[in-house]
């Protein structure tokens, strides 16, 4: 089959950028995306230019590398897919297909399609965790944990950290993902001695790193390849308030449910 | 408080706050206006019994006041730190979730700011006088102004902005508040959506009414 | 070159006690005068990194992912092993160690994988108090499986996703270090050279991908912790990034590399499904608990699966190993998929793929049953071919998927060169010729978590604090050296496209040195390789500058250490005239076709020491004894 991409180029970062246009004579229905950009980018090496820069690694949905936007839309067509398992088996003959970068001022494009991502990392390190030092752990099943706690945490435990939250929120907010890591630590017993204070630091530190406010648009939840609930913000902004109006103790003990 | 107001999250809480307490009142001004279908007296005397109980009438207006105020301070920060958070548009861009309400919310919001304004300087104030306005004769005043088919218009418009401002802002005030919870998150869309329907068709029929003679 | 494992003294059961206790220990107040460097941050590196910035040393973690948390750890899927015996079927510490010892094909050292049983307890229970959402029993106790054909439920999971969640687990105890200022991170940098002065690890040389700056860091331990080779084959269930380039180099500054021609095959892989192809995608070997594997007995069959009459049908795996059927071992599987591919059985594109069939499982269980066993991973096959395999049998190929061989190390997971530490698939340790599933987590973390924070304090207690600087002429020295190797690549100017040589480089060596391996076609490779390497450094074309984000650049370093751990790697093959584990040679088989060790002349460990340029490398032996258990054959009939 025969696709077009307009892709953006840029050199670097604060660099002016543009589309460009690349034809895939050669593309195949059982090729990923990004294996269309591979072999876009051999050509484009051969011809003496500039290959498309984007991330990339396990090109099996989990690692949370790639992403772009396809068409207007994060991860491109399918649901719950990330970039590295679209095929394009899902796009038609003669398309012509824009790919941008994930666009929010917290992720400023390093080049091309790369963006830099490390607010994310930093929401991490504000809080998002159990403070359990190596060695002190108790045995793995001194503390029960209810078999549906157990299922939802992992619900919201599977975001990959990819940003097509942050890329398809019309405000740019980086809700979804910290919602998430708040919901998991939040439903388990372990996460309970920290829950105020953990998303009272990830929720600052989320305004500080410039992302956007969540007005329930729900595109998030769209975009996000493993479909993780934008009911993750509901429990957020409720422990988020329960931490600032209560005491402490008694926002930490509130129940999980 | 401040540390509230601080957050972003924070300033979003205030405005579902203020949002609720708006809805609230809109539920209780669209009840008494239909009394206009009950005939001049029984609008008339709604707006007297108000006027005489001035000391919770004045309470009202200051918290609806402040909720207003409040509402829109909060919105304008909100829009504007949205907007520093994504300051390169996408050059293509097709929604997946987003509704026409929730795309709307902010237009919707500074159009309905605008006829707050002319409503009250129309119907509590006086100040615009399409028809002749007199202090008290609510009934007459209501009627006379949407007699003429441009007032009726207007708000028959801002009726609908509101409605649509409602779909999206009563369903979302209780997730924001963080009260929603999952199981009863198939209802509140449908709660949400008719809950806007009421308010908007009650409003509206009031106007469509007298323009079309049902009320005179 | 010396090798001495230095395994502690005393039994088995105390070997670990004993270590701990005759290391020396570095004084608290201390710590903080020392510097560790850690690169990789997968299981074992974001583990030992988090850990140690925990006992208050500074450590410096490098990546050259975006983030710490998308090391290809994270695609794991199916568990972590551990001796908990919570299902009171009989699994102990011994158990799993002698099961360890066995399925590694008596090619690993005991006091080890003693070890490694023994901390497989500790890991299970870290990782519950960092609130990794293992699978859980309606009481709430934590739920097992067995898996990889072990005869105990002794694998904890966190659904199809567990490598994730153990490595967020890491990933947050180390970021929370981070926020502390105990651990400084570097992503997007990529480690090209190891520093050593005087004997000794003193630092690395790194590159920015970002900028393309080259800089240098000391450290007064280097661990490495960047994981296996198996990119070497250009196709493989790897990440897109996996390289050997830190490892490589570091063996060519002195660290010897243990077992290269230990490759893990795994089984159940998607096939190829054309030319573009850039990577393989692993199916649960779960699958095969209700799949049935067969081919058709006709060549070149064309019909479609389900027009094949049963008894036109070959289910091979029961047909050869009746007692464990479709659950054979992943190396025999793999190889009985290839001989009946060879043999041009094969079905799909290209003829390589067997069957892998639900249909009766279906009949006997019911789809809703199957549905809730494996609807992900269904959906997931689907995703990729857009086939449904609960109507169309799935199509399933062999994919390179791990390497045991890895840099040597000794007990304490010190490589020969003294102060560099190897961690996780780096190394070589534990699991002999042939991995176990469900059983990488566990040594990752092993070594991350509770090995290297407990061996490193002897090494650091012995060093003074900041010896040497990142500004001293030995850094100076390698900066510019791989400045120019740099520079070199850049200024090859030829034709082809690096992947264009990985993806020769990886048939070649999937051709002579995959499944099976013989005299002929290791030698083959042998000859051939030097040839691809030098028309990679004549042909190469390698585009932009240094100074950049470069990935064509970044792929080029890469693939060219890949040219010479390829070599190593059939060298090592070619002499090992064994089969042992995922080493097989045609050679050495029974008359019926199954492996067969010699524990007389091959029951070593094979550490290979570089040599410099162009020079053969120098075999060193470390004999293996075993007190504990005893060789057998293994046998799946």
């Amino acid at each position: 089959m025969k696709l077009v991409l307009r892709v953006w180029r840029q050199k670097e970062r604060g660099a002016p950028g543009a589309f460009s246009r690349y034809e895939a004579p050669d593309a195949s229905p059982d090729m990923s995306f990004l294996e269309l950009l591979d072999v876009i980018n051999e050509h484009l090496i051969v011809s003496g230019e500039q290959p498309i820069a984007f991330d990339h690694d396990c090109r099996e949905g989990i690692c949370g590398s790639c992403g772009m936007m396809i068409d207007g839309v994060a991860h491109g067509p399918m649901k719950a897919t990330a970039t590295c398992q679209l095929h394009l088996r899902h796009f038609r003959d003669g398309d012509e297909i824009q790919v941008e970068p994930w666009r929010a001022a917290a992720f400023p494009v390093i080049k091309d399609l790369v963006v830099d991502r490390g607010a994310l990392d930093h929401i991490i390190a504000a809080g998002g965790f159990v403070t359990a030092q190596t060695g002190s752990a108790p045995d793995g099943n001194a503390i029960l944990v209810p078999k549906r706690a157990a299922e939802e945490a992992m619900d919201a435990a599977a975001c990959i950290g990819c940003g097509a939250c942050i890329a398809a929120c019309p405000n740019g907010s980086a809700s979804l993902f910290t919602a998430a890591k708040i919901s998991h630590l939040g439903l388990l017993p372990q996460g309970q001695p920290e829950r105020a204070r953990r998303v009272v630091a990830m929720v600052a530190q989320m305004d500080r790193e410039g992302f956007g406010n969540c007005s329930w648009h729900g595109e998030c939840e769209a975009a996000c390849p493993k479909s993780i609930s934008i009911d993750t913000i509901v429990r957020m902004n409720r422990d988020w308030l329960a931490a600032c109006i209560m005491p402490k103790e008694k926002s930490r003990s509130e129940e999980g449910g | 408080m401040l540390f509230l107001w601080r957050a972003v999250v924070g300033k979003k809480i205030a405005m579902a706050v203020t949002g609720a307490i708006m809805i609230a009142f809109l539920i209780g001004h669209v009840a008494g206006n239909l009394l206009v279908f009950r005939g001049a007296v029984a609008l008339d005397a709604w707006s007297a019994f108000l006027k005489h109980n001035a000391g919770v009438l004045w309470a009202v207006r200051a918290v609806l006041f402040v909720s207003v105020v409040l509402h829109v301070v909060a919105a304008v920060q909100v829009t504007l730190l949205d907007r520093k958070a994504r300051p390169q548009a996408y050059a293509r861009i097709q929604p997946q979730a987003a509704t026409v309400a929730s795309r709307t919310m902010r237009i919707g919001g500074l159009l309905i700011a605008c006829f707050i304004v002319v409503h009250l300087m129309h119907l509590t104030t006086g100040t615009i006088r399409p028809a002749p306005f007199q202090e008290a004769r609510v009934y007459d005043n209501v009627v006379g102004g949407f007699h003429i088919w441009w007032v009726a218009l207007i708000y028959v418009v801002a009726m609908i902005v509101i409605g649509l401002h409602l779909v999206h802002g009563a369903w979302s005030w209780l997730r924001t508040l963080g009260l929603s919870r999952p199981k009863a998150e198939p209802l509140q869309r449908p709660i949400a959506a008719a809950l806007a329907i009421v308010i908007w068709a009650g409003f509206t029929a009031i106007p469509l009414a007298i323009l079309f003679g049902l009320v005179r | 070159m010396q090798l001495d494992a230095r395994i502690p003294p005393g039994p088995l059961v105390q070997k670990w006690d004993n270590r701990r206790f005759s290391a020396r220990l570095v004084n608290p107040a201390n710590r903080r005068k020392y510097r560790v460097l850690v690169v990789g941050s997968g299981l074992a590196g974001a583990s030992a990194a988090a850990s140690l910035g925990e006992l208050g040393y500074n450590v410096d973690c490098f990546c050259f992912q975006d983030s710490a948390r998308r090391a290809h750890s994270i695609a794991a899927q199916g568990g972590i092993n551990a001796a908990k015996n919570y299902r009171n079927d009989g699994d102990s510490v011994r158990r799993l160690f002698y099961d360890t010892v066995k399925g590694g094909d008596f090619r690993s050292r005991e006091a080890n994988v003693y070890r490694l049983a023994q901390i497989s307890v500790n890991i299970i229970d870290q990782c519950v108090a960092q609130g990794v959402p293992f699978a859980r029993e309606y009481g709430g106790l934590l739920a097992n499986r067995s898996f990889g054909g072990a005869q105990v439920s002794r694998t904890f999971y966190a659904r199809g996703q567990t490598g994730q969640q153990l490595l967020l687990g890491a990933y947050q105890a180390l970021e929370r270090q981070i926020g502390l200022g105990q651990v400084k991170m570097h992503p997007r940098t990529e480690m090209l050279d190891l520093v050593v002065e005087g004997g000794r690890a003193r630092g690395i040389v790194v590159r920015d991908l970002v900028s393309g700056a080259v800089s240098s860091y000391a450290g007064d331990a280097v661990a490495l912790a960047t994981g296996g080779y198996g990119n070497a084959y250009y196709l493989s269930t790897n990440a897109k990034g996996c390289n050997a380039t830190a490892i490589w180099r570091a063996h060519k500054r002195g660290a010897a590399f243990a077992n290269p021609c230990y490759t893990q095959i795994h089984p159940t892989c998607i096939p190829v499904s054309g030319d573009h192809q850039s990577k393989l995608t692993l199916m649960s070997e779960s699958l095969r608990n209700d799949g049935r594997v067969w081919i058709p007995k006709k060549k070149g069959d064309a019909r479609a699966p389900r027009d094949i009459p049963d008894d036109e049908r070959d289910y091979y795996l029961e047909r050869k190993y009746p007692s464990y059927g479709n659950l054979a071992p992943r190396d025999i599987s793999s190889r009985a998929a290839k001989e009946v591919c060879d043999e041009g059985r094969g079905v799909g594109p290209g003829g390589r793929g067997v069957y892998l069939d639900f249909a009766d499982a279906i009949r006997r269980l019911g789809e809703g049953t199957i549905r809730e066993r494996y609807d992900n991973l269904f959906e997931m096959y689907q995703r990729i071919t857009a086939e449904d395999p609960y109507r169309v049998p799935m199509r399933i190929y062999p994919a390179v998927h791990y390497t045991m061989g890895g840099l040597w190390v000794d007990y304490d997971l010190m490589s020969t060169i003294p102060g560099l530490f190897v961690l996780g698939e780096a190394n070589f340790s534990d699991h002999g010729a042939n991995r176990l599933g469900a059983s990488a987590l566990m040594q990752g973390l092993a070594d991350g978590y509770f090995i290297l924070p407990n061996t490193v304090c002897d090494w650091l207690a012995g060093t003074k604090p900041g010896e040497v600087k990142a500004e001293d002429k030995g850094f100076r020295d390698a900066e510019a050296a791989v400045a120019a190797r740099t520079q070199k690549l850049l200024s090859v100017g030829g034709k082809r496209t690096v992947d264009s040589f990985h993806r020769e480089l990886g048939e070649l060596l999937w051709s002579d040195c995959g499944m099976s391996r013989n005299d002929a076609g290791l030698k083959r490779a042998l000859a051939r390789i030097p040839a691809l390497r030098e028309e990679f450094w004549k042909e190469v074309k390698v585009p932009g500058s240094g100074v950049e984000l470069n990935q064509s650049l970044e792929k080029a370093g890469r693939v060219s250490d890949f040219f010479e751990l390829a070599e190593l790697l059939c060298a090592d093959a070619l002499h090992r005239t064994e089969s042992c584990g995922a080493h097989f040679r045609e050679e050495s088989q029974t008359p019926d076709g199954e492996a067969r060790r010699d524990d007389a002349n091959f029951a070593y460990v094979a550490a290979w020491e570089h040599k410099g340029e162009g020079k053969a490398p120098l075999l060193h032996q470390e004999k293996l004894e075993f007190e504990e258990v005893h060789f057998s054959q293994r046998s799946y009939k």
